[in-house]
């Protein structure tokens, strides 16, 4: 397969993930808004801004001040934002016919499909009442595109990429929301268990798609230190660090099979599983989360531009 | 009928002038009677869904807000007898044989020049002629591996040759999602109707190509790669439907390089030798080195590794000296020279604007004709007379005199037509054929039918998709 080719499934898929994610960050944090008085409410949204590296460029475009409204719309559709879901939609369709030969047609009608959708929804400002459809939207057309690929791709260096960027851009999403959220999750000074903090652990939980599972495991008891052991090492859970590098395992180990041999990348993935699996959750708080934190993104950066360099993406 | 249509009426290929239906058509019109009303409409809107979904999309030169548009599809299949076929199949054989043994002529003995059967100017100041072609044969001898001849017809058996495309001829693959679609839309009329099969072009093409591997290939399956400009090229779609089809690996110019006298590509195990490149980029850019030297569509040094046998570009660097407009001229001495055959298809009556007498009966008579720029293609940059304001023929005939031997002339045919389906019903629009077909060391194949290009306005005769046009499912009929 051409380097280009997997340069643009990786990324195809990692854009994919991205808005999705976006999407999942928003509507917790609407969530959380619409629970509040107006200064949190603009707190709640200024995070999510932080949290997808936005917030200079929301700034310069609206200033200071954060309306919902405002956020939400910059983050999903603005023209001025390159980061948008309209855009990381776009450059995913424009991967997909980059490598059009290289996935089937339900894959690439489904990717197309979703363009399409989106560019038809996102093309007038979003408004309140309509916030749920589009969200609803970019998760039920992610899904269709993963669901397309189960289904219809045959299991080969091609399948592998795609899996490998879907990871590397799911550890790093889940990291970049608990980064922010970290102090959330810190021992609080008071209001232990009050039901403010409990609707923020929930918070947590729902931007990645994970409240369900959580209280399924936890009989519904919340407190920070399980949820952030459950988001980085409990490795049955799909967007948990520990769950993602388990996948790199495996797809990276098929690769290597396939080729034939394992490059630097392997050494890189096989070092941050063995790290995460070494790490307790006290440990991690001893540490300190948001050092962690940091630590991880650095390591998931290095493994993606190692990736990259190994099977040459880029002349 | 409108002014703009010439004062004779046109050749209808479905109804004969007192409204009975001819032989190819009474299959098909005897399932479209029995169609239950608004059938068809509602199977167009689904036809329009169902492109835009798999994103079969043409991009158009200079239209910035419709970055991909639609070629219009209109659900009347165009419709062929086998007997037409045969004739068609024999003339256009002899046509794309005498193609390749003048290229292979023109680029080594030139003996037609010396005949005095064509003008060695026309080749001492052609751009098209590449001298970096002169005493190589290409592998296999195959120059035109993939050829679209035009056709038109004003008649029962008035075939005629509009053109002949034999440098990156594009529109394959609307032939065969066309196809797929009519049979989506329609299956029961393929029951009806015995149609014969253009599904296995891809796998033709992938034949027909591999035997034409150059003389560096060693092993069992040579390397095939389509090379594109890119996604924003008008015909990606087609580019990568082709590689999908034939299994081949897409790639771009920034994905090959030159190494170890081969042409490699950068995979994700490292480079690997291509074997035959069937390129979608014009000679121009092929190759930095030899030809336009900003190109980034092309390889540095492909040329070099071309003529020493270490790789099979289709079609070769050059041919487009054999469908030049120019040229397009001799083409009945042309065919008659290298194969001691009469042409069965005629050439469109063509006037010579180089030649001082030609050019005063175009200037005379610019109202009536269709006047061409001999590099030209897509229908820019040309005139029909018929339609333009005096304004507009006073303009072009100062270019005309500027550089007349910039342009050829022909009469304002009166094309055949095909009904379309509109919200009136069905109407006669004015279509032409492009049929495939692919040369190799075993032989020539063509696909039976081909691309027909219908012009959606009323009257108009200009097919081109970049310019309004819609195309239809061609149908040969089987024995």
């Amino acid at each position: 397969m051409l380097g280009r080719s997997a340069n643009g499934i990786f990324w195809l898929f990692r854009y994919l993930e991205r808005a999705e994610n976006t999407a999942r960050l928003i509507e917790a944090g609407f969530r959380m808004a619409l629970t509040r008085d107006s200064g949190a409410a603009s707190e709640e949204w200024r995070s999510v801004l932080v949290t997808l590296g936005l917030h200079a460029a929301f700034a310069a475009r609206h200033g200071e001040d954060v309306t919902g409204a405002q956020v939400f719309n910059f983050v999903l559709r603005d023209r001025d934002n390159p980061a948008s879901v309209l855009a990381m939609i776009e450059m995913a369709r424009t991967n997909a016919r980059m490598v059009r030969t290289g996935i089937t047609r339900e894959v690439w009608e489904a990717v197309n499909e979703s363009w399409m959708k989106l560019k038809d929804m996102l093309a007038r400002p979003v408004t309140e009442a309509r916030l749920r459809d589009v969200l609803d939207a970019v998760r039920r057309q992610a899904t269709q595109v993963r669901g397309a690929m189960e289904g219809t791709m045959l299991r080969n260096d091609i399948y592998y990429f795609a899996r490998i960027g879907t990871a590397v851009e799911r550890a790093d999403n889940t990291a970049r929301i608990l980064d922010v959220k970290y102090y959330v999750l810190l021992p609080s000074l008071s209001a232990v268990g009050s039901s403010l903090d409990n609707v923020q652990w929930d918070n947590v939980l729902r931007a990645v798609a994970g409240e369900r599972a959580y209280r399924w495991l936890n009989a519904g008891q919340m407190d920070p230190r399980g949820i952030a052991r459950f988001l980085i090492l409990d490795e049955r859970f799909p967007r948990a660090l520990a769950f993602c590098y388990d996948e790199l395992s495996t797809n990276m180990a098929l690769l290597a099979r396939e080729y034939g041999f394992e490059t630097e990348a392997h050494a890189i993935q096989r070092q941050g599983q063995e790290w995460l699996a070494r790490l307790t959750i006290e440990a991690i708080f001893e540490q300190g989360l948001h050092q962690f934190i940091g630590e991880f993104l650095a390591c998931n950066h290095r493994l993606a531009q190692q990736i990259q360099r190994d099977y040459r993406f880029v002349e | 009928m409108t002014s703009e249509l010439p004062a004779e009426p046109s050749y209808d290929e479905m109804l004969e002038p007192d409204g009975t239906v001819r032989p190819a058509y009474e299959g098909y019109r005897r399932w479209l009677e029995a169609q239950p009303a608004g059938h068809l409409r509602r199977k167009g809107v689904e036809a329009e869904a169902f492109f835009r979904r798999t994103g079969i999309t043409f991009n158009v030169y200079g239209a910035a807000d419709a970055e991909e548009r639609l070629i219009p599809f209109d659900p009347v299949p165009r419709i062929i007898t086998a007997t037409q076929w045969r004739k068609l199949s024999r003339g256009i054989d002899q046509r794309v044989r005498a193609i390749n043994a003048f290229l292979h002529d023109l680029y080594h003995r030139q003996e037609i020049v010396r005949a005095g059967r064509v003008p060695e100017r026309l080749l001492r100041d052609n751009a098209a002629y590449l001298p970096q072609m002169a005493g190589f044969t290409p592998p296999g001898g195959v120059y035109t591996h993939i050829v679209g001849i035009d056709l038109v017809r004003t008649g029962e058996d008035d075939f005629m040759v509009l053109e002949d495309n034999a440098r990156t001829p594009s529109g394959v693959s609307y032939m065969l999602e066309n196809r797929e679609t009519m049979m989506a839309m329609f299956p029961e009329l393929f029951t009806r109707v015995r149609v014969r099969e253009v599904s296995d072009y891809p796998r033709r093409l992938a034949r027909s190509l591999a035997a034409c591997a150059p003389a560096a290939f060693a092993g069992d399956k040579p390397t095939v790669a389509v090379l594109t400009p890119g996604i924003y090229n008008s015909a990606y779609f087609e580019h990568a439907f082709l590689a999908d089809q034939m299994g081949a690996e897409l790639v771009e110019g920034s994905d090959l390089k030159v190494e170890g006298g081969r042409v490699a590509m950068r995979t994700t195990r490292g480079w690997q030798p291509v074997d035959v490149i069937y390129r979608r980029v014009d000679d121009d850019f092929l190759d930095p080195l030899s030809f336009n030297p900003s190109s980034v569509l092309g390889v540095a040094g492909i040329m070099d590794v071309y003529r020493a046998g270490g790789i099979t570009i289709a079609n070769a660097p050059g041919t487009g000296i054999s469908d030049d407009k120019a040229i397009y001229s001799f083409m009945p001495e042309i065919v008659e020279f290298y194969t001691g055959e009469k042409p069965i298809l005629p050439n469109v009556p063509t006037w010579r604007c180089s030649e001082p007498d030609a050019l005063a009966y175009v200037l005379d008579n610019l109202a009536d004709l269709v006047v061409k720029e001999v590099h030209g293609s897509g229908g820019y940059g040309m005139l029909i007379g018929p339609t333009s304001s005096k304004r507009e023929i006073a303009a072009f005939s100062a270019k005309l005199r500027a550089r007349p031997d910039n342009y050829i002339a022909q009469p304002t045919l009166s094309l055949s037509t095909v009904p379309i389906f509109t919200r009136a019903g069905l109407a006669p629009r004015h279509v032409d054929l492009r049929p495939f077909v692919l040369v190799s060391p075993h032989g020539i194949d063509i696909t039976p039918g081909g691309l027909t290009r219908v012009a959606l306005k009323k009257g108009s005769l200009v097919v081109n998709s970049s310019q309004g046009g819609g195309t239809k499912d061609s149908w040969v009929l089987d024995d």
